[in-house]
């Protein structure tokens, strides 16, 4: 587990890849590449001055990362000017999530990051105007069945992805943060009551800063997929250390976190950014604070080992076997949170019969 | 030491156990495969290339079987560390699928360098840029040059540019023909060392034609721009060529790179200085000794630095 460390320790401390020889680099950018955290590292070791010092195998490979992290930068810039344009003329309030916000207003948790899809936030009474209006911009569903577009319209807290037919560019809408069938339903009205503007945009708006830092855990701790969990825990983590740089940010989190029923994702957010990233956080007030929403006494070791254990990237030189059933456990755990069990168990099934009864190809290129 | 001063036992057993680690261009390669198919191209068409040490690797590239099609239908597939990004091919194709596999890498990844879809040559200092579609007949062309013309290999898929220069990094591989080109080529250089022909690929029948030592001693150094042509077999035709302008050039380099767009301002200004720069023309020909000696001649000729308007930036 040496290269997780190192990598970990790299992002927190550039100065530590001082000492690494060019077989740490190998086997530390493997690790970065497939956990997406490679252009994030270049980032903070340019930020230190230290780009310059590394091997020039290793710079080569750090600037292709940075040239394609910009280049997606400018991509989304462009995406939301094209949103603005199209969604202005509805006056509907449009919040934008993860990390397209994180990259528009430049905090620092945006820097380095690669990301696909934008997400959106907007009020579910206004959801058939803005999928309409989109629709005439170009926006328009990806091929569902029947099945998936009940799931999303029904049960879910997003619309099914939209594309743009011209830039194959996708879209999330979602009209809150957890799905409506979860257990927890935090408001989304007051998250766009909050959401602040983005430096340098005259329309969208981005969630606050606790909200932001909610909705990043809720996001990663509702998770059934966990491939990109490491990337995320970082977001948190840069997230964290930049707010707390404000005044009363972390009471606010934790009054904002009782009130929206998310104080277990925060929960689970502060511990594991204080175990692998050292995040400084005011200990005794939020021990205070979320001792009711603790797991059970039983249950923490075995989430611990969970958690942990899914937020390596896959990649053999940081994984073993048993991670592999962690994130199964985890899997099963996220779908279990979004829906009660008379939903789920049927959905679940469906899911694991659905390639069987399919007649098309898996997914593939030829090479060439 | 290069992959030629190996036993062939030492290369198999490097292959099979940790990887063979050798340069390629700018860029290290590991390469693990038990595959005989693999060891046999590699020994023939890669004999020159330098090793590397095994510490650090750019791409960590494998060809394996898949276990459940062992004894049927036997197929390899290209594992570029844990990536699969294509489907499993017949075990005949497996190191051509190699050599697909490393395009492949090189384009997604080595995005320091602005990359177009196009055969790259050099001689007497200066390059000769050849973009093409498949079927242009490009690579026949690019094969003509180097085994007929003498012309220094840089690439014959992918020409790497320095954005910050201008400058074109050499990435010399060996050169892929197919179908009718590989025998035009092994007529026109008897001397040159083919690996076998693969039939049936997706491009039809598929060879790799290995590439001369001296453009592997001189793969690090880079060559700068003067030519781009166009070429168009076309059976039967004459010699033709025709000027392609400044803009027109500008637009048809943008297209043929792989990313364009990643590169923003700076692939911008990069393709417009090499358009500026260049001389252009569309090169229709048939007969291949016939087109080496209209570009030996063009390589012969004193440079003349074009004059153009300078274009606002």
């Amino acid at each position: 587990m040496k290269v997780l460390e190192q990598l970990c320790q790299a992002l927190l401390d550039p100065s530590s890849v001082r000492d690494f020889q060019l077989a740490d680099w190998d086997r530390v950018l493997r690790v970065a590449d497939t956990g997406l955290l490679t252009a994030s590292l270049a980032e903070r070791l340019e930020a230190a001055k230290l780009l310059g010092n590394v091997p020039m195998p290793v710079q080569a490979r750090l600037q292709a990362a940075q040239i394609q992290c910009q280049a997606n930068r400018r991509a989304v810039a462009w995406e939301v000017s094209r949103l603005e344009r199209a969604l202005k003329p509805l006056d509907v309030p449009i919040v934008l999530l993860k990390g397209s916000a994180y990259a528009l207003a430049d905090l620092p948790a945006g820097r380095g990051r690669l990301f696909g899809d934008i997400d959106i936030l907007v009020p579910r009474s206004r959801l058939d105007e803005v999928e309409a209006c989109l629709y005439w911009h170009g926006w328009i569903g990806s091929h569902h069945d029947a099945y998936d577009e009940r799931y999303y319209r029904e049960w879910m807290h997003e619309l099914p992805a939209l594309m743009h037919q011209k830039r194959q560019s996708v879209l999330d809408i979602h009209h809150t943060i957890l799905p409506p069938t979860a257990r927890f339903h935090p408001d989304p009205a007051k998250l766009h009551g909050q959401a602040v503007p983005v430096p340098g945009q005259d329309y969208v708006r981005m969630l606050a800063p606790h909200d932001m830092v909610l909705h990043s855990a809720c996001h990663l701790f509702h998770e059934s997929e966990w491939d990109k969990g490491l990337r995320d825990l970082y977001d948190l983590d840069q997230l964290l250390r930049h707010f707390a740089t404000q005044a009363d940010f972390y009471p606010v989190l934790l009054d904002r976190a009782r009130e929206q029923q998310l104080q277990r994702p925060l929960f689970y957010a502060l511990r594991y950014c204080q175990w692998l990233w050292q995040t400084p956080m005011p200990q005794a007030l939020i021990e205070q604070s979320l001792r009711e929403a603790a797991p059970p006494r039983l249950l923490l070791p075995l989430m611990d080992a969970l958690f942990l254990r899914s937020i390596r990237p896959i990649h053999p030189l940081v994984q073993d076997w048993q991670d592999g059933w962690a994130r199964f456990c985890l899997y099963v755990r996220g779908h279990w949170l979004r829906m009660p069990m008379h939903l789920l168990i049927p959905h679940l099934l469906r899911k694991a019969i659905k390639p069987y009864l399919s007649d098309k190809a898996p997914a593939g290129n030829r090479p060439g | 030491m290069i992959v030629a001063d190996l036993s062939s036992r030492e290369l198999r057993r490097r292959l099979s156990d940790d990887g063979l680690y050798l340069h390629s261009g700018p860029f290290i390669c590991r390469i693990q495969s038990v595959l005989a198919k693999v060891a046999d191209g590699l020994a023939l068409a890669y004999a020159d290339y330098p090793l590397a040490d095994a510490d650090y690797a750019d791409f960590h590239l494998r060809l394996a079987a898949p276990r459940l099609r062992r004894w049927i239908s036997p197929q390899v597939q290209f594992h570029a560390d844990v990536r699969q990004p294509f489907l499993p091919l017949p075990q005949q194709q497996a190191y051509a699928m190699f050599e697909w596999g490393l395009n492949w890498c090189v384009s997604q990844h080595a995005n320091q360098y602005l990359i177009l879809h196009a055969a790259v040559l050099e001689k007497n200092g200066r390059a000769l840029v050849l973009p093409g579609h498949s079927g242009a007949g490009k690579s026949t062309l690019c094969a003509g040059l180097v085994y007929g013309g003498g012309w220094r290999l840089l690439s014959d898929e992918l020409t790497l540019i320095r954005p910050a220069d201008g400058l074109i990094q050499a990435l010399p591989r060996p050169v892929s023909l197919k179908n009718a080109s590989i025998e035009v080529i092994k007529q026109l250089a008897p001397g040159a060392i083919f690996t076998p022909t693969v039939m049936d690929t997706s491009k039809g029948s598929v060879a790799h034609a290995k590439p001369p030592s001296d453009s592997i001693v001189r793969q690090q150094e880079c060559a700068r721009l003067a030519w781009v042509a166009f070429p168009r077999y076309r059976a039967g035709a004459a010699l033709n060529t025709q000027t392609v302008s400044v803009p027109q050039l500008l637009m048809r380099l943008a297209e043929q790179a792989f990313n364009y767009s990643l590169h923003g301002q700076d692939g911008f200004s990069t393709l417009l200085n090499w358009a500026q720069s260049a001389q252009a023309f569309e090169f229709e020909y048939s007969d291949l000794p016939q087109a080496i000696a209209y570009f030996e001649q063009l390589a012969s000729q004193p440079h003349t630095q074009l004059q153009h308007e300078a274009a606002p930036v």
